[in-house]
């Protein structure tokens, strides 16, 4: 059941430059059964003028103490809005949206997270789910800028954990498929999140390891609940809700598979 | 006025009309001979087919549900980004995306109609054929109206000349009258210079009734990118920036013809609903505001109630044109 929900601040702190974490909490009795790694909530910045929900990932869920964490980066005004928000703030929430991986299909098998600059935050949620899988092998694969990396600690508590850098100062220096190359690294599974031309370089190298991969899509949104069409992305075959080529990322996704969708 | 509704009068003891039995304020109005329970729609394209919000919202309680514009084949629309937030309000180049009318009609018309509210069906075209062939198949469909989007900024050719010359919008409302089954509403752009010339040109044409506005055609550039934000360049403008314009329209439309008028552009709460009805609306619809507000519609519809009783006014309907 999605719902739009005031949430409490429980933590706020930056983890790196411009990378706020936030931490909120639900209502009693107003917390959803179920959260996937992968699936979004919808931030509203506490700004009268700003009228559109931010979409960010779930990075944590406790469902013990009815708290979704989250972190993202200060883009711009809206972002800006939230992380200037302190402990014991609200924030209007509306959640939790989209389909979120199937972590049924990756138990038991050899799985890559990769992660890119922002892309990052799901793989935690996602990396902690999978840890409780039996059997199954977890390897995440981060991408930052530089060494002022984030939420790498965490990640390996729940996988083997391998870095690159842009600039090469921690890790390899290079992208997310650079690291891979480098060690080595097989898996039967590849789930990855980040910038555009990633996600691409990610899909061919599925294909060319003949593995599925699962990509988290990202695009503008304005409603975050499949009612405006903004949010689409091109998929391969015609979409069984539009009838046309195009899914809607907020609804269908963010989590495609690679095959399924058209990114160039 | 009926009898039912003078009696209710009399009861009411109030010495203005409409008030029901219970006391409370009679919410309903008449479009076109279609009565809704109270004036407070969803704006077409904001609201899906109804299904995305029915999470959010009871769909029994909305005057009408207004679904997206719908055209004869499925339109694949723009390319993305097709939104984009601005101050106080958004632009968007959705491009008219839809599954053409047979699946609408499947899946979204026969999901609408287990719900006591009425539906409006917004149509689309590239020509008047297109128009002509959705109108035509929804003739045996459970749709209590017709509203026809002359006026999308967002479609490369086509409908905008409906929209913005008097002549072919008369023509083209003749057309679709007098092969409708339903009450038709004309969509008015406001991207012309004299939306009265354009509100009278429709009922010229007879349409049962006109909406307005459509949203007004803008743009936005990324500064750092020096680039268009939106793929399709420019977008249509909507949201709370809007709304005074809108109600001018409203008013202008008002005062130009005698056929009933749904108000929209910005309604942001039940203060802006009254607003438009002061103007000369006899409905409004909340549109892009439900992204910010997905319990928008209820709250305009408790609010307006609300108001009508804080100023011991019997019906919404009384609301109408009262400000002159
Ligand atoms: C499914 C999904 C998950 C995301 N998860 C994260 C995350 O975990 N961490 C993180 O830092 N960022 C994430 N993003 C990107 C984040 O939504 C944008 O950075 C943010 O909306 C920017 O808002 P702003 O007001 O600060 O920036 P502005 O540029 O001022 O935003 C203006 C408008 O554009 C929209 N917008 C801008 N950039 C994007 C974008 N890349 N994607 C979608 N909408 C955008 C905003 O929502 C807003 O409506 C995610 C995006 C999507 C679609
Ligand atoms: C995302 C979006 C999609 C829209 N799609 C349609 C449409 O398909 N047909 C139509 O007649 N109007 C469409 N509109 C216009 C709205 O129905 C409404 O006229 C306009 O947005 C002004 O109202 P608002 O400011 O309350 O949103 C759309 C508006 C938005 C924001
Ligand atoms: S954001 Fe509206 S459909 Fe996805």
């Amino acid at each position: 059941m999605k719902k739009k929900t005031t949430m409490t601040v429980t933590d706020i702190r930056y983890l790196a430059e411009g990378i706020c974490s936030m931490t909120l909490r639900y209502p009693e009795g107003e917390a959803p059964e179920e959260v996937k790694p992968g699936q979004f909530a919808g931030l509203y910045p506490n700004d009268a003028d700003k009228l559109l929900p931010r979409p960010i990932s779930i990075c944590r869920w406790d469902p013990e103490k009815k708290e979704l964490r989250f972190v993202f980066r200060v883009a711009g005004a809206g972002t800006a809005s939230l992380a200037a928000q302190k402990a014991g703030d609200t924030v209007d929430m509306l959640g939790v949206l989209g389909n979120g991986y199937n972590t049924g299909r990756l138990a038991g098998k050899k799985v890559l997270l990769l992660g890119g600059g922002i892309g990052v935050p799901p793989m935690l949620e996602l990396a902690a789910a999978l840890s409780k899988e039996p059997g199954t092998e977890v390897t995440a694969v981060m991408g930052y800028r530089d060494s002022d990396m984030f939420l790498t600690e965490e990640l390996g508590k729940y996988a083997r954990l391998l870095v690159a850098t842009e600039d090469g100062s921690a890790g390899t220096k290079g992208n997310v498929l650079d690291a891979v190359r480098e060690h080595g690294v097989k898996a039967q599974a590849v789930c990855a999140c980040g910038p555009m031309p990633m996600l691409r370089a990610v899909k061919r190298y599925a294909m060319e390891e003949e593995i599925p991969a699962y990509l988290s899509l990202e695009e503008r949104m304005a409603c975050g609940v499949g009612a405006c069409l903004g949010c689409v992305t091109k998929t391969a075959k015609v979409d069984g809700h539009s009838h046309v080529r195009n899914a809607r990322i907020c609804t269908e996704g963010p989590v495609f598979g690679a095959e399924e969708v058209e990114i160039g | 006025m009926s009898e039912k509704e003078q009696a209710a009068r009399a009861a009411a003891g109030t010495g203005q009309s409409g008030k029901s039995e219970s006391g409370r304020p009679d919410m309903s109005v008449t479009i076109a001979g279609v009565t809704l329970k109270n004036p407070v729609m969803t704006a077409s394209g904001t609201f899906g087919s109804g299904m995305e919000y029915s999470e959010f919202v009871d769909l029994n309680r909305l005057g009408a549900v207004v679904t997206k514009g719908v055209a004869n084949v499925p339109w694949e629309g723009n390319p993305t980004p097709r939104v984009a937030e601005v101050y106080g309000g958004m632009l968007n180049a959705i491009g008219l995306q839809n599954p053409g009318i047979d699946v609408f009609i499947e899946r979204d018309l026969a999901f609408l109609s287990q719900f006591d509210t009425k539906v409006i069906v917004n149509v689309c075209g590239h020509t008047e054929e297109e128009y002509l062939e959705v109108v035509e198949r929804l003739w045996d469909q459970p749709a209590d109206m017709l509203e026809i989007n002359v006026s999308c900024p967002n479609v490369k050719q086509g409908a905008i000349q409906f929209g913005q010359d008097p002549k072919c919008l008369e023509d083209i409302t003749a057309k679709i009258r007098r092969i409708a089954k339903q009450p038709v509403i004309m969509k008015l752009t406001p991207n012309v210079t004299d939306i009265a010339e354009m509100a009278r040109a429709a009922e010229a044409g007879g349409a049962d009734a006109v909406s307005l506005i459509n949203t007004i055609t803008g743009m936005k550039i990324d500064i750092e990118k020096r680039q268009f934000v939106l793929a399709n360049k420019t977008g249509g403008l909507s949201g709370p920036a809007i709304r005074p314009v809108a109600v001018r329209m409203v008013w202008q439309a008002a005062q130009a013809v005698k056929i009933p008028i749904i108000g929209m552009g910005g309604i942001a709460s039940a203060e802006d609903a009254v607003e438009f009805m002061l103007a000369g609306a006899s409905a409004v619809a909340v549109g892009a505001m439900n992204f910010h507000d997905p319990y928008l519609t209820e709250k305009v519809i408790d609010g307006m109630e609300k108001y009508l009783v804080r100023h011991s006014i019997g019906a919404a309907r009384e609301l109408t044109g009262a400000v002159r």
